[in-house]
């Protein structure tokens, strides 16, 4: 019973990431910092930093494109601001 | 004339506002967010602070908060709109103004009295201003780098929606009188029915001369006008 219970569980679940970056177009002070501070550290190859934010996002739901669009409309509504970031959702479970 | 002071958990500035409406003999309501519905009011002013603790991106959070709903039906039936500095940020989150304000150039938060320059009188937030007249007003924040598309910077420009923009004391902007990057040295901006005013420096900071100057004075007298 806990073994169906535990598989019922694992069914109903979806699993998503979220990466959030800034727009190629709009300064990333920070990842300027991050990249200075590791060039400074003798990290001569490195090119460049990006620096963003990451999600993980479970949602309850057997169907994917149907989570995916959720995840999505998440994204559009709060997780993201448009005007300035890009955002790129891989399903993970 | 009737003011309402949204009050988010994290805003700070929101007894230095509703001192300085109450002094300009403004009738002032404090307003949780967590309110479904506001009071009878001429003028709503989203404070500064850090709502939320910044979390996410500043003023986020707040921006899809119960009373922000009632706010954009305020300000779409031409209600009077102030956000200053967080205010400013949840402004644009909402979408009542457009663009949005990133990160300090310096990636320090800047707290020091600047000078801005008054770009439109010809509004009910500024009439009591000449044009062009230089404002020594503080600024108090780390995300006030206000950035939008040049399209609307283009609209902003063209349609007269520049409020105040950094300056040095003799009016000049340049990028030395730029303290955090912002585009085109914008402080400040109205939507296009110009009855919501966003700005970055702290007008209620600057209505008493012995404890600063009072610069910020006229921004209030031309509301009440």
């Amino acid at each position: 019973m806990a073994k169906l219970f535990q598989l019922n569980l694992k069914k109903n679940k979806l699993k998503f990431s979220v990466t959030v970056t800034l727009k190629k177009d709009v300064l990333d002070p920070q990842g300027k910092v991050v990249e200075n501070t590791l060039k400074s550290m003798g990290m001569g190859n490195l090119k460049s930093i990006r620096q963003g934010k990451f999600f993980e996002i479970e949602v309850d739901e057997n169907d994917q494109k149907k989570a995916e669009e959720k995840v999505k409309v998440m994204c559009e509504k709060l997780l993201v601001n448009l005007i300035i970031e890009d955002f790129k959702i891989t399903k993970l479970i | 004339m009737r003011s309402s002071v949204i009050v988010f958990p994290g805003s700070n500035c929101d007894r230095d506002i509703a001192v300085a409406l109450e002094k300009m003999q403004f009738k002032n309501q404090m307003v949780w967010h967590k309110e479904t519905s506001l009071p009878k009011t001429d003028l709503i002013v989203i404070p500064g602070g850090f709502s939320y603790g910044d979390y996410l991106r500043s003023g986020a959070i707040a921006g899809k908060s119960l009373i922000i709903d009632e706010v954009i039906k305020f300000a779409k039936n031409g209600c009077l709109i102030l956000g200053i500095c967080n205010g400013f940020q949840i402004l644009t989150e909402t979408g009542l103004l457009k663009g949005t304000l990133l990160r300090n150039k310096n990636l320090k938060f800047i707290n020091k009295d600047v000078n801005i320059k008054v770009l439109n009188n010809k509004t009910q937030f500024t009439s009591k201003y000449r044009i062009n007249q230089v404002l020594n007003i503080n600024i108090a924040h780390n995300e006030g780098n206000y950035f939008t598309d040049s399209k609307h910077l283009q609209e902003l420009k063209n349609d007269n929606l520049i409020a105040f923009k950094y300056c040095d004391n003799k009016g000049n902007t340049n990028l030395e009188s730029n303290p955090n990057g912002a585009l085109d040295n914008i402080a400040g901006i109205f939507n296009s029915k110009k009855n919501i005013l966003g700005m970055m420096p702290h007008p209620e900071r600057m209505v008493d001369k012995f404890i600063s100057n009072d610069d910020g004075v006229n921004l209030f007298s031309s509301l009440l006008n």
